[in-house]
């Protein structure tokens, strides 16, 4: 009788799986394949940053440019990412609570930053605020500086990281409907009480999570922000416009220290936004969502 | 029944006991509108005030066609590498176990959250004749980087985790019993997966692999350092705008984006159409 299971399982298995030989190849072939175009390109930036010793490497940052190109950065963020975060809270509330008519126009409306160029999406404020723009003529009479200057930076930030909070919590406070927050109410409790205390506890590690790839978009835009910032060294210059210009100068070395800032940035947003889906995975209904 | 159906056409929204719909939608729509919409009119103005002979005559240059057919294209060619591999992944990511199975996991949201610049830099550093792998490439005479196909392997960088992330929730999905069913009225393996599980997936995939190349053609940063940015060979449209911007060019710059604006957003169109067929087809998706 053992015997015979001992048979059966195995054959059992096969049928509705691969040849072990098959898997094997498969696993390799997916493996070896995310290593080079994807692994490879992370190990370069470190180690090219390292190529001539760590003296060099830490040179890069003592670069007063560097330094103002970090301190940008980190404004912008600081910036855009708490506006984005109430305006992702908000879009949901209203998009999930409520049925209103022109909700679907609504979420198109608000996903569109992603499926325009960023190029596109610096163009379109220079086109408004630029000198030879819309606004430009009224701005320069009342010494208003946006395109070429930070506020510009802020604003084509904004623009390409506008979804990102809402796109994550849209799905999760769609499924979790509004009955906690109808028996809430029913008890007396206030609507911002109601909102704190019954809604946010409910959508607080999704809103973490958008928070986080919104955060790792600011900081690290380049097309949009490129186009509206003028490159004005130590005055308009992010993080990744600074690597720009050192790369185009030449100077690989610093452009890969410079760089590897981001890229740390980027491995502390993957490793906490997995840690997040390991751990709440069904706080967090659109996880598996690009 | 006249004046009950004329009450429910002015009804814009369904009662509800839930606070704050008219905060919440009036900043919403307020801040959509300041940020994302005026912009975009300004956009829209621009065109228009070029006038249609000037707006075709730009469009229509030879220098204009080469970077949109070569942003198309090359986006096109990745994303059809990337459904390949995509699914590939995906379904590895699935149905198998295997030691580090969540670092890769993990690993497959890296150009999601590495900047573009960085990527780009790296990428150019890896195909340059002189990198790890473009100096291999070099034995066989291939050039990589600073040419058209430097161009596909910077998109196929940048494509691959939307094509993986959409098809991988589906495939968790598919019941496995109907595999077994497949299997029992003597279907080989390989006839089960092709035509039994992989139709399951299939729109699924083409929206991944057109979120891919959506985001291909528009894609700038990680693009700009590998190209090497020769007019009519390796330079990609949103470059071109940059330049025309450059020059202060603005006319140009306007007919660039507007076409590559209809052209993208007739294509989500008509895959979304292509998605409801499928739906109905096969329905499920």
């Amino acid at each position: 009788m053992a015997d015979l299971a001992f048979t059966l399982k195995p054959q059992a298995r096969s049928e509705i799986g691969e040849s072990r030989l098959l898997r094997f190849a498969l696993i390799i072939l997916a493996i070896s394949f995310l290593t080079v175009v994807l692994l490879l390109p992370l190990i370069i930036v470190f180690s090219e940053a390292l190529r001539k010793g760590a003296e060099v490497f830490f040179k890069a940052f003592t670069e007063p440019d560097t330094r103002a190109a970090l301190r940008l950065t980190l404004l912008v963020a600081v910036i855009a990412v708490p506006f984005n975060m109430v305006f992702g809270v908000a879009a949901s509330w209203a998009v999930t609570k409520f049925n209103f008519k022109g909700k679907s126009l609504l979420l198109t409306l608000i996903d569109l930053p992603f499926s325009i160029s960023p190029v596109i999406s610096g163009l379109v404020y220079v086109l408004l605020f630029g000198a030879q723009g819309w606004l430009g003529p009224w701005l320069k009479l009342h010494n208003i500086e946006i395109i070429f200057a930070v506020p510009g930076i802020v604003l084509a930030t904004v623009f390409v990281t506008f979804p990102f909070v809402a796109r994550e919590l849209i799905p999760l406070m769609q499924a979790q409907g509004t009955a906690e927050e109808e028996a809430a109410l029913t008890l007396g409790a206030s609507g911002w009480h109601t909102f704190a205390h019954v809604t946010l506890p409910n959508i607080k590690w999704a809103l973490l999570y958008g928070v986080l790839l919104c955060n790792a978009r600011a900081m690290g835009e380049f097309g949009a922000v490129s186009v509206v910032s003028g490159h004005i060294r130590g005055l308009t210059t992010t993080l990744p416009l600074q690597i720009e210009i050192l790369y185009n100068e030449y100077n690989f070395t610093a452009a890969f220290a410079v760089a590897t800032l981001l890229a740390g940035l980027a491995l502390f947003t993957l490793i906490l936004k997995s840690l997040l889906e390991w751990r709440f995975a069904d706080e967090l209904a659109a996880a598996n969502r690009p | 029944m006249a004046l009950s159906s004329l009450f429910h056409a002015k009804a814009f929204r369904q009662p509800s006991v839930l606070p704050g719909f008219g905060l919440t939608l009036g900043f919403v729509v307020t801040a959509l509108s300041l940020v994302v919409l005026l912009p975009l009119a300004a956009l829209m103005l621009k065109a228009f005030s070029i006038g249609p002979a000037a707006f075709f005559a730009i469009a229509t240059d030879a220098r204009v066609l080469a970077a949109l057919r070569l942003s198309f294209g090359a986006a096109f060619i990745a994303a059809l590498v990337n459904a390949v591999f995509g699914l590939l992944v995906a379904w590895v990511l699935v149905r198998y176990d295997f030691p580090g199975k969540r670092i890769i996991d993990a690993v497959v949201d890296l150009p999601f959250a590495l900047p573009t610049a960085v990527a780009g830099i790296a990428l150019s550093a890896i195909y340059a004749p002189n990198g790890v792998i473009g100096a291999l490439a070099g034995l066989f005479g291939l050039k990589l980087a600073y040419t058209p196909l430097g161009v596909v392997l910077a998109l196929i960088f940048i494509g691959l985790p939307f094509v993986v992330r959409t098809v991988q929730p589906v495939l968790e999905e598919v019941e496995r019993d109907i595999e077994e069913v497949s299997a029992l009225l003597g279907a080989s393996r390989l006839r089960t997966i092709f035509q039994v599980v992989l139709p399951n997936v299939y729109p699924a995939l083409i929206t991944g692999v057109a979120l891919a190349f959506a985001r291909g053609v528009g894609e700038y940063g990680s693009v700009i350092f590998i190209a090497g940015n020769i007019p009519r060979v390796s330079e990609i449209a949103p470059l071109l705008i940059v330049i025309k911007l450059e020059e202060f060019d603005y006319a140009g710059a306007t007919v660039i984006a507007t076409v590559m604006l209809l052209i993208s957003f007739a294509l989500l169109f008509i895959i979304n159409a292509l998605q409801a067929w499928q739906r109905k087809r096969f329905g499920n998706g």
